[in-house]
């Protein structure tokens, strides 16, 4: 069970009373009448799969029924922050190893987010070497 | 003065009215109290209970000066008068829980829509969806334990807060209003299924049932 902090509660609670809600920043093109079907069908249906470093929205269910964002590693399960909605991220895929860096904690910088996070079975790890 | 349709949706007489406990009573027994009784379950029905959202700063002045209570500026908390009949209770950053004695809601709506005049507000009146029930006695917050998520130990749930989180299987706002006592406000649908729960975990300290 993860202990998630609730930007509008402004405690953490227990990881049962929140939803998932995929991801996060997605930006409505401006005018969908003239938008392209590339761009329409982007927004309504292709969703990044990152590995590492992920903005998602999450949804307070029970509790204050708020969405808001939070910045996790879907390797590792690592949640960096949650911030409010209409709020930017300070913790990105560019910034992760030098923050990590500074507080002291080994991380790579690309592929495996953390040291921790690389299984301990190499053989796990075939797909990710091929 | 917003241009809303209102309507007092509280029978004149209050004979032959049923609380969402009415079932459960009907259909258990209640179990005869031990000697010592470390819990108690009562249930408050027919309570006013009013929905309020909107900018906090607009809604408080309202609040203020309808009710003479202050609007709850932190998360997770509650104000009520001194003789505890009515309470402001947060439920979320634009959403507030009004809980006022039987028969006064109506008037307190209308009071509340002049107050706020055009300001961007809304008021329902959910007192018809939802009851509460209380919990006191020595073992209560042992109860709690085994219910909730929540840490309901003193130093994380002190008076004066309340907390919307899951309750077994359903969903409950828990509030402590007082040193020993709780309140739970639940779901008309979910009031039989947190009553009987209440029943079964409480059954090992010994448990009275206060019936209206």
């Amino acid at each position: 069970m993860f202990h998630i902090y609730c930007p509008y509660c402004d405690e953490y609670r227990e990881e049962e009373e929140f939803h998932p809600s995929g991801q996060a920043h997605l930006r409505r093109p401006a005018d969908p009448a003239n938008s392209t079907d590339d761009e329409w069908g982007g927004y309504l249906f292709f969703r990044d799969n990152e590995r590492g470093v992920h903005h998602e929205m999450w949804l307070h269910a029970v509790g204050c029924r708020k969405f808001f964002n939070m910045t996790r590693n879907s390797a590792t399960y690592e949640i960096y922050e949650t911030y409010k909605m209409g709020e930017r991220p300070s913790v990105t895929a560019e910034n992760v190893g030098d923050l990590k860096r500074q507080s002291g904690v080994q991380a790579e910088t690309s592929g495996w987010q953390t040291v921790g996070a690389r299984p301990e079975s190499e053989s796990l790890n075939e797909e990710e070497q091929a | 003065m917003s241009n809303i349709k209102e309507f007092d949706c509280r029978p004149v007489s209050q004979e032959g009215a049923e609380s969402p406990m009415a079932w459960t009573h009907q259909h258990h027994e209640s179990r005869p109290a031990g000697p010592n009784p470390g819990v108690r379950i009562a249930e408050k029905a027919f309570l006013g209970h009013l929905i309020l959202r909107g900018g906090a700063i607009v809604l408080d002045e309202a609040v203020r000066d309808v009710l003479g209570i202050a609007l709850p500026g932190r998360p997770n908390t509650m104000t009520q008068n001194d003789a505890g009949t009515h309470s402001v209770q947060w439920l979320g950053p634009d959403e507030w829980l009004v809980i006022v004695p039987g028969g006064e809601e109506f008037e307190l709506e209308a009071k509340l829509r002049k107050a706020l005049g055009d300001a961007h507000f809304s008021i329902v009146n959910v007192s018809g969806g939802q009851t509460v029930l209380t919990l006191s006695g020595t073992n209560a917050r042992e109860v709690l334990m085994k219910s909730v998520v929540y840490d309901v130990h003193p130093s994380a749930f002190p008076v004066g807060k309340g907390v919307t989180t899951v309750f077994a299987k359903a969903t409950a706002i828990i509030r402590r209003p007082a040193e020993d006592h709780w309140e739970l406000v639940v779901r008309r649908s979910f009031a039989d299924y947190t009553y009987r729960w209440l029943l079964d975990a409480a059954a090992e300290y010994g448990v009275t049932q206060e019936r209206a």
